[in-house]
């Protein structure tokens, strides 16, 4: 642990991948809404304000002149409720947090943001100032990305093409690399990927995730043994996750 | 500088709603004073939660997804992360050229 300079510093580079691959979302994300008859201001405030990748092109893609207020607000319950546990698992490791960073620290909260602030836990400690440094280099570039994509956008093409969408799954995958211990983190995510996928196949929404979530939490508890509820052994991941 | 009321009024309460779903997790960790079985089961939340997350990439999406999710975990093994992550991006890229 540095300084807090240091610890800023340290979780806006830790971050850099994942910004990389946001800026050009965020270009198109200000493009498409520009398309939808959104003005400048009224996307950025939307990115600085909601400040949520998937709820936005879901509500963009759902927007109608005039907006369908109760629709959007629901969509956005529905769609973030994933960020409820999040919430309540990196919670765990802010022991250095105050009241008032807690609470500033969820409005900075993104699926990539939380999963490097879950690696930084799981290696140390994780300080308020490492946890701002990923929150507002990520606020920045998406806000300005949007902000950039609805003044200029078009003909921009579609970021998927060159796999920028897939880049997000990649960083997901070598976080998830780090918190293999023993052969139940493989149950607990044989079981989850599996519900994921499954529900993700039947049901419309984003209930996938809620519902994996759950199907991996039921099988680290049903696999729970007694006097094994130490932190999982550190040692055997060192060295998997240069960072 | 255009601002339609409807369309501010629709921003305001996404974002109201948004950030409710991100302290609730804060409240409910107040909640649960957890310990033993419970504890084990808070231990298992982050990575059942990204699994579920990429799941329906890795597993639901096309062949071209699912190989390269398979190369990227191979690659996080023995690679740092933005090295990982160029390498399952690039070859995500070639395999939808390959699979279509």
């Amino acid at each position: 642990m540095g300084t807090r300079t240091q610890e800023f510093s340290a979780g806006a580079v830790a971050i850099l991948p994942v910004l990389v691959a946001t800026a050009p979302i965020a270009l198109l994300f200000g493009t498409l809404a520009a398309a939808k008859g959104l003005s400048a201001f009224e996307i950025w405030l939307m990115s600085a304000t909601v400040y949520a990748g998937a709820l936005q092109f879901v509500a963009i893609d759902q927007w109608a002149d005039p907006a369908p207020i109760g629709l959007l607000v629901f969509t956005a319950l529905v769609v973030n409720v994933r960020h409820i546990l999040m919430g309540a698992s990196i919670g765990r490791a802010m022991t250095d947090f105050s009241g008032p960073a807690r609470y500033a620290s969820m409005f900075v909260l993104t699926d990539e943001g939380w999963a490097f602030a879950e690696r930084r836990a799981r290696e140390g400690s994780l300080t308020p100032a490492y946890y701002f440094g990923i929150g507002v280099s990520m606020c920045l570039v998406w806000t300005s990305g949007s902000l950039l994509g609805a003044v200029i956008g078009r003909g921009l093409g579609d970021p998927s093409a060159y796999g920028f969408n897939f880049a997000f799954s990649a960083v997901f995958i070598c976080i998830l690399v780090g918190f293999w211990s023993n052969w139940r983190t493989g149950a607990v995510l044989a079981s989850s990927g599996a519900v994921s996928a499954m529900v993700y196949l039947l049901v419309p929404g984003a209930w996938y995730i809620i519902a994996g979530a759950f199907a991996g939490v039921g099988t680290a508890a049903a696999l729970h043994v007694q006097g094994d509820d130490q932190k999982p052994d550190e040692h055997k991941t060192d060295g998997i996750m240069p960072s | 500088m255009s601002v339609d009321v409807n369309t501010l009024l629709a921003i305001v309460g996404m974002a109201l709603a948004t950030y409710l779903t991100r302290i609730a997790g804060l409240w409910l960790l107040q909640l649960a004073n957890v310990g033993g079985r419970a504890r084990s089961a808070m231990d298992a939340l982050p990575p059942a939660v990204l699994m579920a997350v990429i799941a329906p990439t890795v597993l639901a999406t096309g062949l071209a997804e699912t190989i390269a999710a398979a190369i990227t975990i191979v690659a996080a093994f023995r690679l740092p992360l933005l090295v990982a992550v160029a390498t399952g991006v690039a070859s995500v890229v070639v395999l939808r050229q390959l699979i279509g």
